[in-house]
């Protein structure tokens, strides 16, 4: 039987994504099963990654299974000089799946074809992160009862920002206008604008994130990095112009739900964590039930 | 007979291969590609011939070298209009238009620097994105290479 892997978010089908969501939801209800007793799960994190290794590991421990791995390349054979291919093909020899985190784009892909067990990518460079995306459309879901039709603001960097990217395509399925964000330097590639136009989805762009997210029913926050300007001048610029502060939720829609991938910096002020339209800590949570969905439909342990 | 026989008689090959409607500024590429270089055969180019389609074309003429449909398709990436002729006694007996397939195997380099095909010894895999003016997505970062910033092997 071919293994089946999550590498991209188009590797599931639109059925094959209502299932996983179904799933998580069990989940939430009863997170503590014994599903994968017996099991190793190698959790091979190329580069360090705290949030997405612990909700792995938690999901992977609330259901009985046990998982090795290491936290960065550095102390594991990487640092001299394996290659990608020998490093999964001897831990596919040790377990029964494999999560992977690496900086290379494609790495995750090359993984699934040498790899004799499954692969999970938990994030390739700039390219897919698609448990996050799944989590992402669970929490949309949770709290707007349905994925269509939604008015989806992405504020931030949308330029590098491989969560909106994915989340983009995903929710593009479910006929969903949406609205960006973002300083010039960092606004959604041309790519995404030419796919949404062959679509015929609604998008907007603005520059300024002041008072303009009022019929939002979804404002996603990304982080804007350092490290993604040339110019230093230019970033400290920037970097204020996109913080979410609580005076801003005054007149939101009462549904509307502050996300954010996590890590955050200061792109939303502390002052919002009390609303409760700040959800960002409970799609953190939800990160867990996802993952449990993942990784048993994955195995064939859940159908 | 009429004027396309006439031309052909010019440097006429008794048997072979003649590929026209190259991108004079591609030639060489063709060349490497098909690896034209490194055959014992008598071969005839000629560039920066007149074209109404291209402006500046080349021309290649090949004595007894025959392609498979799959070596062909290597060069549609550099040029996508190429037409070969395929002489047997002096006649052309098949005439061929080189097309972009849908998938490119191998052949061109993923322009992504940062891409796993560019970091580990991996076959590259591309999906043709666009025909017309070529462009690529990798089977492994996901990202587009135009032609612009296309690399051939």
């Amino acid at each position: 039987m071919k293994n089946k892997h999550l590498v991209s978010i188009t590797d599931f089908t639109k059925d094959e994504i209502f299932r996983i969501l179904e799933l998580a939801a069990e989940f939430e209800k009863n997170p503590s099963q014994n599903l994968l007793a017996g099991k190793v799960i190698a959790t091979l994190f190329f580069e360090p990654s705290t949030r997405t290794r612990l909700s792995f590991e938690s999901a992977i421990s609330r259901l009985g299974g046990k998982y090795i791995g290491f936290t960065d390349a550095s102390s594991s054979s990487v640092s001299k000089g394996e290659s990608i291919k020998d490093t999964i093909m001897t831990v596919a020899n040790y377990s029964d799946m494999i999560i992977m985190r690496h900086p290379v784009e494609g790495s995750a892909r090359w993984a699934s074809e040498v790899s004799r067990v499954p692969v999970i990518n938990a994030g390739d460079g700039a390219n897919q992160h698609p448990t996050q995306t799944l989590l992402d459309l669970y929490t949309i879901k949770q709290t707007q009862g349905t994925l269509d039709n939604l008015n989806l603001f992405f504020v931030g960097d949308l330029k590098y920002g491989r969560t909106v990217h994915s989340l983009l395509q995903a929710m593009s399925m479910f006929n969903t206008t949406f609205h960006f964000i973002s300083p010039v330097e960092l606004q959604i590639p041309k790519e995404y604008k030419i796919y949404l136009d062959k679509l015929g989805l609604k998008y907007y762009e603005y520059r300024d994130f002041s008072e303009i997210a009022n019929d939002a029913d979804i404002i996603y926050m990304t982080r804007i990095q350092r490290e993604r300007f040339s110019d230093p001048m230019e970033y400290e610029k920037t970097k204020n112009s996109y913080v979410l502060k609580n005076s801003m939720l005054d007149n939101t829609r009462p549904n509307m739900k502050v996300l954010h991938p996590l890590p955050r910096v200061n792109e939303i002020h502390t002052d919002v964590d009390d609303n409760e339209k700040a959800y960002y800590f409970t799609q953190a949570l939800n990160g867990v039930f996802t993952r449990q969905a993942i990784m048993t439909y994955i195995l064939g342990l859940k159908k | 007979m009429d004027i396309n026989d006439k031309k052909l008689q010019v440097s006429a090959i008794e048997n072979g291969t003649v590929i026209d409607h190259v991108p004079a500024s591609n030639l060489f590429k063709v060349i490497d590609i098909l690896g034209l270089d490194k055959i014992k055969s008598q071969i005839t180019f000629g560039t920066n011939l007149e074209s109404k389609r291209l402006g500046n074309k080349a021309i290649i003429k090949l004595a007894d070298v025959f392609f498979m449909d799959e070596e062909i398709n290597k060069i549609a990436l550099v040029a996508p209009e190429a037409k070969l002729n395929i002489i047997k006694n002096y006649k052309v007996v098949e005439k061929k238009i080189v097309e972009v397939p849908d998938s490119i195997v191998g052949i061109a380099k993923c322009g992504n620097p940062k891409c796993v095909t560019n970091i580990e010894n991996i076959i590259t895999r591309f999906q043709v994105v666009s025909k017309k003016k070529v462009a690529l997505k990798c089977h492994y970062c996901e990202k587009i290479t135009d032609s612009e910033h296309m690399e051939i092997f």
